[in-house]
């Protein structure tokens, strides 16, 4: 039985897809086969960052409409042959979405994959709702920035609230808090909310740190998930990620400034 | 001016005889021992004693009359005025009791039938605030052990007890009284059905707003209150009070 994970946040642009593609590859790397499923129906975005755009015949609504096999629409990632990637439809929209049909997808996928990865797309409506109802884990992305923070706080009542597994008086979602985008600087200038903020106003799970980092965009433009660049801070913080979640015990890197030794001051940093 | 009430009645009227009715305490006794009726009085006056000062009470002698032939009704009422209540009437005797106590300028109330249940022996209606919580409100008191999210509502019949957080944006509502044994963030209104006795309780008031029974504050008016402390808030006439616990 596969783990379905939903990447979801409630606020846009806080690095869902960024993350759903960083920890779907990464995942992958560690010999699970791992699918990754765009729910952004007509704003698909999924396919950009995992740098398979240009080979998508079909996509998940054929799939749920019948008009195309799981297989057809799937993509294979070049860089690692245990990652398939599930894009949206950009022609549709999300009415085409329903329950019964990503159920039946998730349950075929489940047959043979190990994780599934559900990019969420932005707010709490069907689109939202649909990529986190089947969800056994929630990955809340957040930024450090308030009203990214109250906009987690609703997902997460939503997720305790509206998933099938508390429709089902089942055990609940277990929720991670991503905080990504932070900045250690900014935070000791006090201009930014600190890891233990945001834990106060949230009371949840950390599970990592992802700094502000320019390697994402690089990343985003070349197609390549942020976790295959090793040098990056955000690819490092995204493989710590995987292996805490995966259960190994991690300790939390780049929440404090670096000091920076000599060399970066002379010569730069990345 | 003449008084003669022919021309009273074509003047312009300076007064108005109305029929009205007014609820008043009953003190119904059982047993003719003074001594033990003052004692037992005192006890019930002590338990909520502003509230009974200089109230009006009627005495109820229907019981004591199958049992005790001589009562001495202006001693009863002595007692009566001695626990600072103002005797106004008494009801169920004989018609030489009615004969004294209008001698003693009392009136006699008529032994009309009451759709209340036979009255508990000594007991005093309307009774004491404290007692009449427990009958109105259901004793269903909800208690919620997770925090309540953004966007979440909880309501309880009775009283509700939380034991986490209240995030920003989310409500909680209870007809009875609400313990927040977490930050409160969110909205809190107690006393939702008209409960104006009921009280707010929170270890960490950051509210957006807190209402009794209607009468609210919002995070504007809150100021003052420092944060990490645990308050309770109730009603006073028709003001929202917080005190420090």
């Amino acid at each position: 039985m596969a783990r379905i994970i939903v990447v979801t946040s409630g606020k846009g642009g806080v690095g869902k897809t960024t993350t759903s593609a960083a920890i779907a590859m990464g995942l992958a790397k560690r010999g699970h086969k791992t699918a990754v499923i765009d729910f952004d129906v007509g704003l698909r975005n999924l396919d950009l960052i995992m740098g398979c755009e240009r080979r998508v015949v079909y996509d998940f609504i054929n799939v749920i409409n019948e008009e195309a096999s799981l297989n057809q629409a799937l993509i294979k990632d070049k860089r690692c042959n245990q990652l398939y990637v599930l894009p949206a439809s950009q022609t549709r929209d999300k009415d085409a979405l329903t329950l019964e049909g990503v159920g039946k997808v998730l349950d075929e996928l489940s047959k043979t994959f190990k994780y599934i990865v559900c990019d969420s797309p932005a707010g709490i409506e069907k689109g939202a709702h649909l990529a986190m109802y089947y969800a056994d884990d929630a990955f809340v992305v957040t930024n450090p920035e308030v009203a990214s923070v109250r906009d987690s706080d609703r997902m997460l009542g939503i997720l305790s609230s509206k998933s099938r597994r508390a429709e089902q008086n089942k055990d609940p979602i277990k929720e991670y808090l991503l905080l990504s985008r932070y900045s250690p600087k900014r935070v000791n200038m006090g201009e930014m909310l600190s890891v233990d903020d945001v834990q106060e106003i949230l009371s949840l799970h950390l599970l990592g740190v992802i700094p502000e980092s320019q390697s994402v965009l690089n990343a985003s433009n070349a197609g390549t998930p942020v976790i295959l660049d090793e040098q990056s801070d955000a690819g490092k913080a995204y493989q710590d990620i995987v292996a805490r979640y995966l259960g190994e015990d991690v300790p939390h890197r780049f929440i404090n400034e670096e000091k920076k030794g000599i060399f970066s001051k002379l010569f730069g940093s990345k | 001016m003449s008084s003669n009430p022919q021309n009273a009645a074509t003047q312009r009227p300076v007064l108005e005889l109305k029929s009205s009715s007014f609820t008043v305490p009953l003190l119904v006794l059982n047993k003719y021992d003074l001594h033990l009726i003052s004692d037992q009085l005192a006890f019930k006056v002590q338990q909520a004693p502003e509230f009974f000062k200089n109230s009006p009470l009627i005495i109820d002698l229907d019981t004591l009359v199958k049992t005790t032939k001589d009562i001495d009704l202006k001693a009863l009422f002595g007692i009566v005025r001695k626990h600072k209540f103002i005797p106004v009437g008494i009801r169920g005797g004989k018609p030489e009791h009615n004969a004294a106590a209008n001698e003693l300028g009392i009136p006699v109330q008529s032994a009309t039938q009451t759709n209340r249940p036979t009255p508990k022996p000594q007991k005093i209606e309307p009774a004491p605030v404290a007692e009449q919580q427990s009958d109105n409100v259901k004793n269903q008191t909800k208690i919620i052990t997770h925090p309540v999210r953004s966007g979440q509502r909880v309501y309880s019949h009775g009283d509700l007890i939380v034991l986490s957080q209240v995030s920003a944006g989310s409500e909680i509502m209870a007809e009875g009284n609400i313990h927040i044994y977490g930050t409160l963030r969110g909205r809190a209104l107690a006393g939702v059905q008209g409960n104006s006795n009921s009280r707010i309780f929170c270890s960490d008031l950051q509210a957006e707003l807190v209402s009794i029974d209607g009468i609210y504050k919002i995070s504007d008016d809150l100021n003052d209150i420092s944060s990490g402390k645990p308050v309770q808030l109730f009603l006073n006439e028709q003001n929202l009070e917080i005190e420090y616990l």
